[in-house]
């Protein structure tokens, strides 16, 4: 403290006190280091890894380059803008690029990969496949367009030159309902393919208002809660947690066989007469199953935070306000309340967060109106193997997701968050 | 107390119990009057602080009623008491400013803007906190909460002001800084204060008259002089201020004295405050500063032969311990002056005092309660 300021202030051997103290501090640090490392090898290799290869994926464009090589050099020098075929030495490339293709069976790929933007395309290539063997000598442009007449369109040869580059913004496109019409234009996709900008919209208003719901009854449990002895609470507490040590299929099912139409809630109705036999309640398979089942399941996620932000605010708070003269409904809502702000953000966005992105059971329960945007990535993964549009989806959730949260932080605060 | 003052609080055959089978207060009879500053003094478990939370109304009383300023007030709403409270914590809401904290009971209220401010200036005026009100309770150290919290409590100035140990989290010399500033205020007001604490140093500075509670029951009720200088019985002797036991049984009464025969068979008199009667157990109660070692006592006094034990310097007095009649906590406090003698461990000394500095008290029933 009583050192000047240009001085350095030295350890008793002579070293500058910084260097020493950051010597001391190094072998603490690369200890906290060796501790983690397992688990960051581990997360490494099976989160980060695959998640930045899903992501690459929703730009990836190499099919068409690494099974046309021939073809994506030679059409760079053909004009797309123009009218004309290209000239002979673009379609000898393609011919030898087909002919080597469909010895390796890796020409089905190509085809799928431009069906995805131009319907047909599958075909054409399948058949020219199967024709280009007997292509062997010049003239190469003439045989080929004798094979299919579909060689005649300019815009099949502009496709192919538009994905020659090895990243593409059309999964991306196609996730927002556009697509690049045949003169490379940005166009909306007509009419039946529009799916996935209503898709995102349901997934974000249900999502928020699954929130709203679980705020809404978790809120009076979770002061409830609070506001018992230890004793009783901790039995509550474990009525609560029973949830997450059941199934989650178990939980979802259980929830068709209360909500379906022959089920137990809508026999009660009938038996008490309240709705007519025939005139059944739908409330499975459709946004109303997803929106009570999601509620059920993520409900814990919303009493925990809450509970663990009300437990620790004390009783004198409120005793304090009723003192002071204000009635239990203007000390609840100006003391205890602004007291569970932390509690309230933590559960709300753990909650929308977790619905936004779920996926079982609207997949169960949803039917056809209640299902999400997981379930179309799920689908585009698994069965239509359009890893790409998948990727786009799933990166376009994810920033949502972070656009929220940034939102969120700008509003309340990430530092008030208390998780528990 | 002088005679014209009127009773504010008033708690008449007021029993309460939490479970259904312990009584915590077991009768309780008080009158309270204004401008007081009344301390509930106890240790933990005592029901000092179950009456506070009964006088707020955040505990119900099981039997009896409570009175503030005549009405009673067992189903009258805490909020509708109008009784300001500090609590142990502060409770100071930790998302408003302290003015906003200030202006709380005046916005209840639904007073004007602008007197609000006055009032919330006037307040931070008083604890001298002037231009800390843009501050979150956060941002202030122990005593600067506490003072907030005081303020919070007078701000719309109610007729009495429950404290339930407020400087509880303090350290000391905080303590006994608070302690000044809160009888300042106290008085400066006029308001009519009922303090908590189990520091009985603290009840004595700060209280006009001080209950001591234990096991439910309001053992004495007086004055800090009264209470110190003429305890009624054991517990209240042992928990206010230093005390030396003795124990022994009484031989004879003659008049508002009696003759007490010691463990070691020495004979002494002593006041007759509470015994039984001739041939029942008795506890005297000697004040340390009242006995003094000498040889030659003045005729009248009671004299016994005591062993010291140990002697612990403290400047301007020293502390000896003695073993007297069985007792070896005996302690006598020796002025460090010019004509003290000069003791040493294990010196067979006399100590005298006066009948009148002895009380002959009850037995207490269990001796593991004690200040």
């Amino acid at each position: 403290m009583t050192q000047g300021s240009g001085e350095i202030i030295r350890t008793a051997d002579g070293m500058p006190l910084g260097l020493s103290l950051q010597r001391t501090l190094l072998r603490s640090r690369l200890r906290a280091l060796m501790l983690v490392i397992p688990l960051l090898a581990f997360l490494t290799v099976t989160f980060v890894l695959p998640i930045l290869d899903m992501l690459y994926r929703s730009v990836d464009n190499r099919i068409v380059a690494s099974v046309l090589p021939q073809t994506t050099v030679a059409i760079q020098a053909w004009d797309s803008k123009s009218t004309e075929l290209p000239d002979e030495p673009v379609f000898e490339a393609l011919v030898l690029d087909i002919q080597a293709a469909h010895e390796q069976k890796t020409l089905g790929r190509v085809g799928r990969r431009l069906n995805y933007e131009k319907p047909g395309m599958s075909s054409l290539f399948r058949k020219t496949g199967r024709h280009a063997k007997r292509i062997t000598e010049a003239p190469f442009k003439e045989q080929l367009l004798s094979v299919d007449k579909r060689w005649h369109d300019t815009s099949v040869w502009r496709l192919i030159h538009r994905e020659s580059g090895a990243l593409t913004g059309s999964y991306f496109l196609a996730s927002s309902d556009l697509r690049l019409d045949d003169q490379g234009e940005i166009a909306l996709q007509p009419e039946p393919r529009r799916i996935y900008v209503s898709l995102f919209y349901r997934t974000l208003w249900m999502s928020l208002l699954i929130t709203v719901l679980c705020l809404i009854l978790g809120y009076p449990i979770s002061y409830l809660l609070a506001s018992l002895p230890a004793r009783t609470s901790n039995l509550l507490m474990i009525l609560v947690l029973l949830p997450f040590w059941t199934s989650l299929l178990v939980r979802t099912t259980s929830w068709i066989a209360l909500l379906q139409t022959q089920g137990v809630l809508n026999d009660l109705l009938v038996f008490i007469g309240l709705i007519p036999d025939d005139a059944r309640l739908q409330m499975i398979y459709n946004k109303i199953g997803t929106i009570v089942a999601m509620t059920h399941i993520l409900l814990p996620f919303m009493i925990l935070p809450l509970y663990s932000v009300m437990k620790t605010i004390p009783a004198s708070y409120m005793q304090a306000a009723r003192s002071l003269g204000a009635s239990p409904f203007t000390a609840f809502v100006r003391v205890y309340m602004p007291n569970t702000v932390p509690g309230i953000g933590a559960g709300c966005i753990l909650v929308f967060i977790l619905a936004i992105g779920y996926y079982i059971t609207p997949a169960l329960v949803g039917g056809r109106t209640g299902t999400f945007i997981s379930n179309f990535i799920a689908v585009h993964i698994s069965e239509t193997l359009n890893w790409g549009l998948a990727a786009a989806l799933g990166v376009i959730l994810l920033a949502l997701v972070l656009v929220l949260y940034l939102v969120y932080d700008k509003i309340v605060g990430v530092n008030n968050m208390k998780l528990g | 107390m002088v005679e014209s003052r009127q009773t504010i609080v008033k708690f008449d055959h007021v029993q309460k119990s939490y479970d259904g089978q312990a009584l915590v207060i077991k009768d309780l009879n008080l009158n309270i009057e204004t401008g007081e500053f009344l301390t509930m003094l106890g240790p933990s478990g005592s029901g000092k602080t179950t009456c506070l939370m009964m006088l707020a109304g955040f505990e119900p009383a099981t039997y009896g009623e409570i009175y503030l300023n005549n009405q009673p007030i067992n189903r009258v709403a805490p909020h509708r008491r109008g009784i300001g409270m500090v609590f142990q914590n502060y409770a100071l809401f930790p998302h408003m400013s302290v003015a906003e904290n200030l202006a709380f009971p005046l916005q209840v209220r639904k007073l004007p803007r602008a007197e609000i401010e006055t009032r919330v200036e006037r307040a931070l005026d008083m604890v001298k906190l002037s231009g800390f009100g843009s501050r979150r309770p956060a941002q202030l150290s122990g005593g600067q909460r506490q003072r907030v919290a005081v303020a919070r409590a007078l701000v719309f100035e109610p007729v009495l002001v429950l404290m339930d140990e407020p400087l509880g989290a303090l350290d000391k010399n905080l303590r006994e800084e608070m302690q000044f500033e809160i009888k300042r205020i106290h008085e400066t007001l006029g308001v009519t204060v009922v303090y908590v604490t189990h520091d009985q140093s603290e009840a004595l500075t700060m209280s006009d008259r001080i209950a001591v509670f234990n096991d439910g029951v309001i053992q004495q009720l007086a004055t800090p002089d009264v209470l110190y200088e003429q305890p009624e019985n054991a517990f209240v002797a042992r928990f206010i201020g230093e005390n030396n036991c003795l124990q022994g049984e009484v031989r004879s009464v003659d008049g508002a004295y009696c003759q007490v025969g010691l463990e070691s068979g020495e004979v002494v008199r002593a006041l007759k405050v509470k015994v039984e009667g001739e041939g029942m157990p008795t506890t005297l109660s000697l004040r340390p500063e009242r006995i003094t070692v000498t040889e030659n006592a003045k005729p009248g006094d009671n004299q016994v032969c005591g062993r010291v034990e140990e002697l612990i310097y403290l400047g301007d007095h020293i502390r000896v311990r003695l073993a007297v009649a069985g007792n070896h906590e005996f302690v006598v406090k020796v002025s460090n002056t010019q004509q003290r003698t000069s003791l040493g461990v294990g010196d067979q000394v006399q100590l005298c005092w006066a009948a009148d500095d002895c009380r002959a008290l009850d037995t207490l029933q269990d001796p593991s309660i004690t200040a």
